[in-house]
């Protein structure tokens, strides 16, 4: 085992907390809406750096995704995904909950080997845009091209988002996903609404996720070194 | 604006994902101790300033945010190749002077 002290960041379901977008009021589906913007708050984000030799059987067998090593590439799974950030790094969502466990099940795996795993899941969060307008919203704000014949599903970048910067991923035809930082989420949701008024765009809280441990009675909190 | 293609996401990319960061290919005084005056000023303060190829390091700044080396041509501000970093150039100005194979082969990080 490395000897890095982590812990839990949420240590039990009952602890209040707040997305960064909670002061945004929901926009209820009118009519004509060709958009809807959602968040997808409180799933747990792991940031995984090392070389993709020393982590894709570790990764692989604890989290049952396959780690993608082709740029640009996003790996989707039941609630969880994985995405090539760089030669040397990888974005792991899952639902919220999970990343603690995962997170201890993953330096156990990968013992004294040369990595890191920092849980970003505090600063940042996920949006999804889905509908048949929803790539003329992402056109208006990103430099990236998200015409489909470059932008297939399954593909996922860094780019320039508004004036901030944003992961954009496609899950299928009409949807995609967003990862935004905390500190730009409330800028990032108010330009997306600005962006999809002429589309009409609804904004919705994801249906309630629960948390993983919710239905499991709650272990008391960890600290492990 | 460039589009200039990124070594390691293997993709042409808008130029406002990166940063240029000056002279490419310095290498740091083996035993600075024993460097003089002169040469670990040279190595932190002088750069050179050609006319014609020259190779610099950028940064994807807003995609993988990995260093690597661009050769431009700094009349035209043409992008004559890129790569990646510990890998050598194959467009230098030796090689456009006397016309040969590498400076007229297809160059990646050129978009006609
Ligand atoms: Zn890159």
């Amino acid at each position: 085992m490395t000897r890095v002290a982590y812990f839990d960041p949420h240590p039990a379901p009952t602890v209040p907390r707040q997305s960064p977008l909670h002061h945004m009021a929901e926009i209820a589906p009118t009519g004509d809406v060709a958009v809807t913007l959602r968040e997808h708050a409180f799933r747990d984000h792991l940031n995984l750096r090392g070389e993709p030799g020393v982590l894709a059987s570790a990764v692989e067998s604890v989290t049952g995704l396959a780690l993608p090593l082709e740029p640009q590439q996003v790996v989707f799974g039941d609630g969880t995904s994985l995405q090539w950030l760089s030669p040397d790094e990888w974005l792991l969502i899952v639902p919220g909950g999970e990343g603690f466990r995962l997170q201890r099940e993953l330096r156990k795996a990968l013992g004294d080997a040369h990595f890191s795993i920092v849980d970003v899941s505090g600063g940042q969060t996920l949006l999804s845009l889905e509908g048949e307008e929803a790539i003329s919203v992402l056109m208006k704000s990103t430099v990236y091209d998200v015409d489909p014949r470059h932008f297939p599903v399954g593909k996922g970048v860094t780019s320039v988002f508004a004036k901030a910067n944003a992961i954009i991923r496609r899950v299928d035809d009409t949807r995609w996903e967003l990862v935004v930082r905390r500190s730009f989420a409330d800028y990032c949701l108010r330009w997306l609404l600005d962006a999809g008024e002429e589309f009409g765009i609804a904004f919705q809280r994801a249906e309630h996720e629960v948390d993983a441990r919710e239905a499991a009675p709650a272990g008391e909190a960890e600290m492990t070194t | 604006m460039f589009y200039i293609y990124c070594p390691y996401c293997a993709e042409y990319r808008e130029e406002e994902e990166f940063h240029p960061k000056g002279q490419a290919h310095i290498a740091r005084p083996l035993d600075p101790m024993a460097t003089s005056d002169d040469a670990w000023g040279d190595y932190l303060f002088f750069r050179d300033n050609p006319r014609g190829v020259h190779h610099e390091l950028w940064v994807h700044a807003v995609g993988c945010r990995k260093f690597f080396n661009v050769t431009r041509d700094t009349r035209t501000y043409a992008i004559l190749e890129t790569y990646r970093i510990g890998e050598q150039p194959s467009v230098t100005a030796d090689s456009v002077s006397t016309g040969s194979a590498a400076s007229t082969a297809t160059l990646t990080g050129v978009q006609a």
